[in-house]
Parts: C-alpha cells; sequence; structure tokens
C-alpha cells in the first residue's frame, strides 16, 4: 500500500520512541525495537497525527536540499509503508475525503 | 566492563507462578515457586531500573498469570519509569475493565492475550478451566482503550484444524497482531507430548493457512509463527542466543538465560536479592556457560551456522540426550537427530484426532 499523501500518519497503539534522553534513539513496538538513525527518526518524529504525509516529504526535502527531491519523497514513501506493514502506523484520513477517519484512529 | 558481553534487549519477569489456568503445555517448570518467595513491589522496581542501565528496552510481565499480583498496576508504573517498554502476557483472568483501564493508565503498551483455541471446548479442556467467554469479553474492553494488541494462539495436534478460525476471532477484534506458536517441548509440554505433537500433514497445512493469511492481511495485521522444532532442518536460536539477548526473573528472584535452564544440573543461578543486574549478566556463571562458542562440540564448532543458531536449545539437548553442551538433536546435522525421528515416527502412527475422553492429560498444579 502507497501511503495517500493527504493522510497523517501516527504511531499505532503501542507504539512509540524512546525518551529523547536514552541513546540511541529506538521505535519501540509488540516485540520488536527498530533503530533509528538520521533521516528515519526525522520521519518517525513527525508522524504526529498532523502533518499530512505531503507536508512530511516537504519538510524533510528542505532539510536534505542536497538530494534529489524525488528520491526524498520516494524513500519516505518507501519508509511509511515499510512502518505500516510492521503496524507502526495508523494513517488519518484526509478530512476533505469521502472516507472519513479511519476505523483504528476512530475507536481512540 | 566487559566489552564483548551483549547488550541484553528484553527482560521476561515471571512475577507469579499463580495462575488460575492449568495449561497442559504450560512453559513454568514443574517445581513452581511459591508466592511467599515472590519478590516485593520495591524489589521489581529496582530491578526495572537495574536493566534499562543496562540497555533493556523491553519488559515482558508474565507468569503464572500476572494478573494473580494485586500489585500489577504498580509495577507496570514502575517500569515505565525506569524507561522500559511494557508488555503483559496474560490469560486475561482475573480481569474486568476498571481494572484494564488502570494497566493502560499506568503507562502499559502491549497486551498479549492468550487463546488455547478457537472454541470454548478445546479451551476448557487444554487449560483445565473454563476461560474462553472470559477472553472474548476482555478483547471487547480492549477496543475501547489505546494499548496494542496481540492474540497468540498456542497451537497443537488438538487444536491445529481451528486456525482460521481464530484468524477469524483475530479479524473481529482490535489487534494488530497475531501469534501462532506451537508449543515447545519442555516442562508440562514435555510431559505431555505424545498428545500435543501435530503430525507432519497438520503443519504443511497450517503453513499453508499462514502463508495466504499474511499474504491477505498484509499491511493490517502481522502475523507470526513459532515452528515446532521437532519438525525442523535446523535448530532455533534459542533465546537469540544463550546470554545475548534475554534474561529472565523467576518469582523469587532467580535470573535465568531462558525459561527451562533449570532443568541443566549443576548450574547455580544467582538472585537478584543478592546482587545487581549488570554483575548477574556480565559475569555470573550461569550466563557466561554457554555464552560465545568456546563450549560447543562438533558438528557445531566448526558449522558455518553456529553464528546464526548457536547450536540450538541447550535445554532441549540436556531433556533428550541428557547433554546440555551437544548440538541441539532437532538439527538434522546431530548425531543424535535419529532420537526425534523416533518420536515422530511414533506421532504419525497416532490418530491426528483423539476423543477427548481417552486422552490423558497431565495439568499443570497451582502453586500454593
Amino acid at each position: 500500500m502507497t501511503p495517500d499523501l493527504n493522510s497523517r500518519p501516527r504511531l499505532a497503539a503501542g507504539c512509540r520512541l524512546n525518551d529523547a534522553k536514552q541513546q540511541p534513539r529506538v521505535l519501540l513496538m509488540p516485540e520488536r525495537a527498530l533503530r533509528l538513525l538520521g533521516p528515519s527518526l526525522g520521519i518517525v518524529a513527525r508522524c504526529d497525527g498532523r502533518r499530512t504525509v505531503r507536508e512530511i516529504i516537504g519538510e524533510l526535502q528542505k532539510i536534505y536540499a542536497k538530494a534529489e527531491p524525488q528520491r526524498v519523497e520516494s524513500d519516505i514513501l518507501g519508509y511509511l509503508e515499510l512502518l505500516n506493514d510492521q503496524r507502526a502506523l495508523d494513517f488519518i484520513a484526509d478530512d476533505n475525503s469521502s472516507g472519513g477517519s479511519t476505523p483504528s484512529a476512530a475507536s481512540i | 566492563m566487559d566489552s564483548a558481553v551483549p547488550t541484553p534487549l528484553a527482560l521476561i519477569a515471571e512475577l507469579t507462578h499463580r495462575c488460575p489456568l492449568h495449561c497442559v503445555y504450560c512453559s513454568n517448570p514443574m517445581e513452581l515457586d511459591q508466592r511467599i518467595n515472590e519478590l516485593p513491589t520495591d524489589a521489581w522496581a529496582r530491578v526495572f531500573r537495574e536493566a534499562a542501565q543496562l540497555g533493556v528496552l523491553q519488559a515482558d510481565f508474565t507468569g503464572g498469570e500476572p494478573l494473580a499480583r494485586p500489585d500489577l498496576v504498580e509495577l507496570v508504573r514502575e517500569a515505565r519509569a525506569a524507561g522500559l517498554y511494557v508488555n503483559l502476557i496474560t490469560s486475561g483472568l482475573p480481569l474486568d475493565e476498571a481494572r484494564l483501564e488502570k494497566l493502560v493508565e499506568a503507562g502499559l503498551d502491549h497486551l498479549q492475550l492468550s487463546f488455547q483455541g478457537a472454541r470454548a471446548e478445546i479451551a476448557s479442556e487444554i487449560s483445565g478451566t473454563a476461560t474462553h467467554a472470559q477472553k472474548l469479553r476482555v478483547l471487547k474492553w480492549l477496543s475501547r482503550h489505546r494499548v496494542a494488541v496481540t492474540l497468540n494462539f498456542v497451537i497443537h495436534r488438538r487444536n491445529m484444524e481451528q486456525m482460521e478460525e481464530m484468524l477469524a476471532i483475530a479479524e473481529a477484534s482490535c489487534a494488530t497482531r497475531v501469534e501462532f506458536a506451537n508449543v515447545q517441548y519442555y516442562g508440562w509440554a514435555f510431559a505431555n507430548r505424545e498428545n500435543l505433537l501435530p503430525t507432519r500433514e497438520q503443519l504443511d497445512a497450517s503453513q499453508e493457512i499462514l502463508k495466504r493469511a499474511q499474504e491477505r492481511l498484509r499491511g493490517e495485521m502481522r502475523i507470526e509463527y513459532v515452528v515446532p522444532d521437532y519438525y525442523a532442518k535446523f535448530p532455533k536460536a534459542c533465546m537469540g542466543g544463550w546470554g545475548r539477548k534475554l534474561m529472565l526473573i523467576t518469582p523469587s528472584g532467580e535470573v535465568l538465560p531462558c525459561h527451562a535452564a533449570r532443568v541443566i544440573p549443576g548450574i547455580a543461578f544467582e538472585n537478584v536479592k543478592d546482587r545487581n543486574m549488570r554483575e548477574i549478566w556480565e559475569l555470573s556463571p550461569a550466563f557466561q556457560k554457554f555464552r560465545g562458542e568456546e563450549w560447543m562440540q562438533e558438528p557445531c564448532r566448526s558449522c558455518e551456522r553456529r553464528a546464526a543458531d548457536f547450536g540450538g536449545c541447550r535445554c532441549q539437548a540436556m531433556l533428550l540426550v541428557n547433554d546440555a553442551a551437544a548440538t541441539d538433536p532437532v538439527c538434522s546435522l546431530s548425531p543424535n537427530r535419529n532420537k526425534v525421528d523416533a518420536i515422530l515416527e511414533g506421532v504419525a502412527k497416532l490418530p491426528a484426532m483423539v476423543e477427548v475422553a481417552k486422552t490423558e492429560w497431565l495439568y499443570r498444579l497451582n502453586s500454593a
């Protein structure tokens, strides 16, 4: 599943970053911990349920201005898809679209 | 500090051996710790802090039944305060929604609800208790609280045919992860092995169901499967290698490299009451015993897979060939593989479904 650019990803229940004081930074999730380095931490930290996928891409394209923008976008989309396969993300659908919020987001 | 010693990732906290269930495959030892010897709240709180300082990321609360501890909410709070991710592995008994809410408020990250089958009859037979209806109630409560949920179905010869129904229960729930865990043959399960081991045909069919489900539910649910290693070609990397990733603390505070380690004679396990976690992890003879490769015999010693599976399971070698340093006998390269094959040949001759009344189970006892 390629994430919808207008949806707002947020960490699923039971998935969270460890404390900012702890090193290395990791994404904690059921029976797993994913070590986050540079760009991956930048992506996960922005999955806050407020920013859209498009906004996350825009922000990181500015930070990684030396990289090919198209490449930054495809890397981010690929990483979000990987996190989704791990069930680490919920994508809250765009309010203006017909779908409304996702069931998983609505139940919280 | 010895820099060659790996950092543990998870702490398995057996909070109590008390449990309302009597499952015929319980992973607890046959000799259960008594309530009077259980570590108090403050001792566990210190253990969580020492573990986090050692680099541990996750705490798995298990038992027995962790809910049998009246201080469970406090223990969750202490583990979170120490910086750990908190998993609760539970049968869902005894629990009501108010207590569940308190656990979530205290910082519970993940709840793993165990099932003995997809239907009440098999669940009662396996656990020696009526539990199924309560589990379905717990599932309904869970959908109203923000916590990750895994359904853990323990599978074996008597319930493998229900895998599709088990999936249906999971799909109708708020779970984002399902574990189909084949029984592992230690302790109580070892005693009931004849009645639990699946046939080769059942195993193949279960893996087909798994593959289809993983494809169909990709992105919606993580589905994991623990193989019964008697049927494997190579052994499991038990506990991720002895003293490499995990440590287990018994209700009375002994620190073990794995659930079953007490079956190995001649090892003295240290207690958290006497020494801090870092020293126990790095220096105790029990953790050093099978760490690294020095202890290995042939064919492990020169095997190219030795860094992948670490020679398999030490307790299984002990149970099956009476030598904890032997190559895990489930390995196709083990000179003792014939012992495992003989067990499987026995299973192949048995009918897959035996009538309930004809099965003689050895039910797990309860601790005082």
